[in-house]
């Protein structure tokens, strides 16, 4: 009949009306500055550069200013300058390291490329989504003091990736190590082998 | 103390302080003074009630915040909102197109905030509450509310601008279409009243079969259908949902309130407010009871409290509805006019004229004439919603 419609209608309103006060799985707004908002792992915002111990984070981030980021990414928001000199990475290897690191978050489109491309894993998105800046020019370029955060942070937004990352590492670095031995192996057979020879030589 | 002459009481304690040749000016003073006050909070409170009941209808939380400006730890449930609304409202910039009639866009929303703050004149709020005893006030009232229709246009007119102009003509087309099935459904409670004292027909529904049955004339068959056909054209009438065509945002941007801001636009949104309360009112007054309790053991609770709390009620049912329905076209709304309320008024007219002619029916034909007065209620509209509903439902979407 006509207007019955409408009737379902207001009983539909009327049940929410009456289930938002006895029935929290109706309501889904978060009051947001009071309660913080559970962000799932996979969240993304803005990146920051991993770096392996809170204590000296510009001594021992893992970026080796390769590059490639800058070169990916396709904002163009990330500007790198590599290092005059050397400083051993995570593997003991000598390596470059950023001299200047910024990104623009004014111009970061937060499409995470930077991340797929990094052979270091030095760079990971952040969770962090409460920025602001009273000037928006040099308030959000960020340097590389800013973007440093420790592993540990990147175990605490995202534990199942950075776990993922530590075990790569650690296989990483004990392969290097294995190869080191080796190389340090074979260099001293190489020296006992070729001793007697040059100390033959030398007798005559 | 009597509660229910206690307003009385006050207003001529306070009138009495004056010298006689001024007391007829301070007693009218007085009245408008109380209602400008009870009304505008009334007003301050509904904004609020309207945003926290619409989220609780869509399951959200509204409008929690606000607290007091010294206790930023005490927020009250955001019950001062109104009062940050309304200092936000004050002190914005009060902006006048180059190209507008300054004039017309000035003088339209001081005047739509007083043409629909005249109705409240004539509504008995009490027992002996009544800011004007008029003989007409029937017409009195449907005058006044009907000149809002010119504030609206001249703002739609005074703005210059396409968008205010088309939601203007569209309101006054709206507003035209529902004066009509406002007023008819009206008159049925004029002709069994006899009269238009909004006094002597809140009077007439007094009374009560075995005590728990009130004599209001929602309870009557004519009554019912024209309740009904008064809410639906009350709901139009205030421009609300779902027939706030005029300030259509898909479509008009903000309609006639595009080029308005600040405190104009804050008046436009109170003479809003207040026609819907108005025409409440008066609802209340001529379909349930006015200001009789619904019981005769409730009758301890003074008269103008039942007025507010019944008012309180209709409110609420529009904010209701609003939370539930969506907004109609423009053919839609006066197709619902023209074709469904507009003759089911007409019929109603004649149930009402048969209800007055038959007040002696007794015995057995009491209930002839409730089945009689019933029949010409529903099977009309039965027949006619049936007819208009043929082509039309259940729709199929194309697009969708």
């Amino acid at each position: 009949m006509l207007g019955s419609g409408i009737l379902k209608g207001l009983a539909v309103t009327a049940k929410n009306f009456v289930g938002s006060y006895h029935n929290p799985a109706r309501m889904v707004t978060q009051e947001y500055p009071d309660v913080q908002p559970q962000l799932p792992a996979n969240y993304r915002n803005f990146p920051f550069l991993v770096t392996e111990n809170a204590t000296d984070p510009m001594g021992t981030m893992r970026c080796v200013a390769c590059q490639i980021c800058e070169k990916e990414c396709p904002p163009q928001c990330i500007y790198i300058e590599k290092s005059k000199d050397k400083k051993p990475d995570a593997n003991g290897k000598l390596q470059l390291y950023p001299a200047v690191f910024d990104i623009d978050t004014a111009v970061c489109m937060s499409c995470q490329l930077c991340v797929e491309v990094c052979p270091f894993d030095a760079i990971k998105m952040d969770h962090v989504f409460a920025i602001a800046a009273t000037n928006r020019f040099s308030g959000l370029l960020l340097n590389r003091e800013e973007l440093a955060k420790p592993n540990t942070y990147f175990h605490e937004i995202r534990p199942d990736e950075a776990a993922e990352v530590d075990g790569r590492l650690a296989a990483e670095r004990a392969a290097a190590e294995e190869k080191a031995k080796a190389a340090a192996a074979a260099k001293a057979t190489a020296a006992t082998a070729t001793k007697p020879a040059t100390g033959g030589a030398a007798a005559p | 103390m009597n509660l229910e002459t206690l307003p009385l009481q006050l207003r001529n304690a306070i009138v009495d302080l004056f010298p006689p040749a001024l007391q007829w000016f301070v007693h009218h003073l007085l009245t408008i003074t109380v209602i400008l006050t009870v009304f505008g909070l009334f007003f301050a409170f509904t904004t609020i009630a309207e945003r926290k009941l619409l989220a609780r209808l869509q399951n959200r939380l509204g409008p929690n915040r606000a607290g007091l400006p010294w206790f930023p730890k005490l927020k009250l449930w955001g019950i001062t909102q109104p009062f940050a609304d309304a200092i936000k409202a004050i002190t914005k910039e009060d902006i006048v197109p180059a190209a507008a009639d300054k004039v017309l866009h000035f003088l339209a929303p001081v005047l739509i905030v007083a043409f629909s703050l005249l109705g409240f004149a004539v509504l008995p709020f009490g027992r002996n509450l009544i800011p004007v005893e008029l003989d007409a006030a029937l017409l009195y009232f449907f005058a006044a509310g009907a000149a809002t229709e010119l504030a609206i246009f001249m703002a739609g007119w005074g703005s210059r601008n396409k968008y205010s102009l088309l939601a203007a003509m569209r309101a006054l087309a709206q507003l035209i279409s529902y004066e009509l099935p406002l007023i008819l459904s009206v008159v049925p409670v004029v002709m069994v009243c006899g009269t238009l004292s909004t006094k002597a027909i809140a009077a007439a529904q007094g009374g009560w079969t075995f005590g728990l049955l009130p004599h209001w004339h929602v309870f009557t068959p004519w009554g019912f259908a024209a309740f009904i056909i008064f809410l639906i054209a009350t709901l139009a009438e205030s421009n609300r949902s779902p027939f706030d065509l005029p300030e259509a945002e898909s479509e008009l941007i903000a309609g006639h309130l595009t080029e308005y801001s600040g405190f104009k636009y804050a008046l436009f949104f109170m003479a809003e407010y207040f026609g819907l309360t108005a025409l409440s009112g008066l609802g209340v007054t001529l379909f349930l009871g006015g200001w009789q309790a619904p019981c005769e053991f409730l009758q301890f609770i003074p008269s103008y409290l039942w007025f507010m709390i019944k008012l309180v009620g209709m409110i609420v049912f529009f904010i209701w509805v609003r939370g539930t329905l969506l907004r109609l076209r423009i053919d839609q709304l006066t197709r619902l006019s023209w074709k469904f309320l507009v003759p089911l008024a007409l019929l109603n007219l004649g149930n009402g004229a048969f209800w007055a002619l038959t007040p002696d029916w007794t015995g057995p034909l009491v209930l002839a004439r409730w089945a009689i007065s019933a029949a010409i209620v529903v099977v009309p509209f039965v027949l006619l919603g049936r007819r208009l509903t043929a082509g039309q439902a259940p729709r199929s979407y194309r697009y969708a």
